[in-house]
């Protein structure tokens, strides 16, 4: 005898569960691929920077002022613990992206677009611009030292330059007509007229070199591992897709 | 035939899988790239600053 049903919402279809299990399982692909490469490439390129900033954060290095300061110090190596957490944490991170990525592929794909890994490579772009270059545009990547307006009011301002180069790009990718790209235009330049929170006086002692560096490490190392990201959830979710059908 | 069932499961999906991802992923976003408990800040540190968070 079966028991009478006590939920009051529906039982999801096996289609929308289908739908379900394809957009996680490729996006946890997807996403932890992209992310273990990003960690790497990050722990390559970025980290030395950022403990080089570090040295002059804590004021074991000063630079100007006194005498010239080698701009090649040793710097701590691999560390386990605060390393190994870096990887896991950029692994959530783009797997946190890939969901968002992916859950727009499967739109984009019941609105007729073919999605594949090729296809990937411009979503990866725009995910990029949406995610990291167009908050970096006026909130430069920050490294370790610099001066900063409240935490608090910039993560607002990153949230809603973010909210709008999304929609920014999806317009331009699926709009198709001038209003739509008016649209995102306007979205695009918005935030940064308006202008991100700034820190009322610079007390950064970090060399400027250092935070250049620092900034152009981290945008270009974005860049590969959103590109990465979208060919990996492209591929993914492409490849996911029969299996998915048959079950 | 399959052709035919992947259409028909197409069809039948609405937004929920995908509005449920999207909010999934911008959780997990947000827990490691913005929220400032000491713990989480302590451990996502050099991530968040190598991918462009404000941080501190």
């Amino acid at each position: 005898m079966t028991r009478p049903m006590t939920s009051v919402t529906q039982p999801a279809s096996p289609a929308t569960k289908q739908m379900m299990n394809r957009i996680l399982t490729s996006a946890l692909f997807a996403g932890a691929a992209a992310g273990l490469i990003t960690a790497l490439l990050q722990l390559l390129f970025v980290q030395p920077v950022l403990l080089h900033a570090e040295l002059y954060e804590s004021g074991e290095l000063v630079h100007f002022g006194g005498a010239a300061v080698s701009a090649h110090p040793e710097l701590p190596g691999f560390d386990v613990m605060r390393d190994g957490l870096s990887i896991i944490f950029t692994m959530l991170t783009y797997t946190g992206y890939a969901l968002v990525m992916v859950a727009l592929m499967s739109l984009a794909e019941s609105k007729g677009h073919v999605v594949t890994a090729r296809a990937g490579i411009l979503w990866g772009l725009a995910g990029f611009v949406t995610f990291h270059l167009a908050p970096a545009l006026t909130l430069a990547p920050e490294v370790p030292g610099v001066a900063a307006a409240d935490v608090f009011d910039r993560q607002i301002w990153w949230t809603a330059t973010v909210a709008a180069a999304g929609i920014a790009m999806w317009l331009i990718a699926f709009g198709g007509n001038l209003v739509s790209y008016a649209i995102a235009v306007a979205l695009l330049l918005l935030p940064h007229l308006i202008g991100a929170p700034e820190p009322d006086s610079f007390t950064g002692p970090v060399p400027t070199e250092i935070g250049a560096l620092f900034a152009a490490r981290a945008l270009g190392v974005g860049m590969a591992a959103w590109v990465l990201l979208g060919t990996f959830a492209g591929y993914f979710w492409q490849s996911e897709a029969p299996r998915t059908a048959a079950a | 035939m399959t052709t035919k069932t992947l259409n028909k499961s197409a069809a039948g999906v609405g937004f929920a899988p995908a509005l449920f991802a999207v909010i999934l992923g911008l959780g997990i976003v947000t827990l490691t790239g913005h929220v400032q408990a000491s713990a989480l800040h302590d451990a996502a540190h050099d991530v968040r600053h190598a991918t462009g968070f404000p941080c501190h």
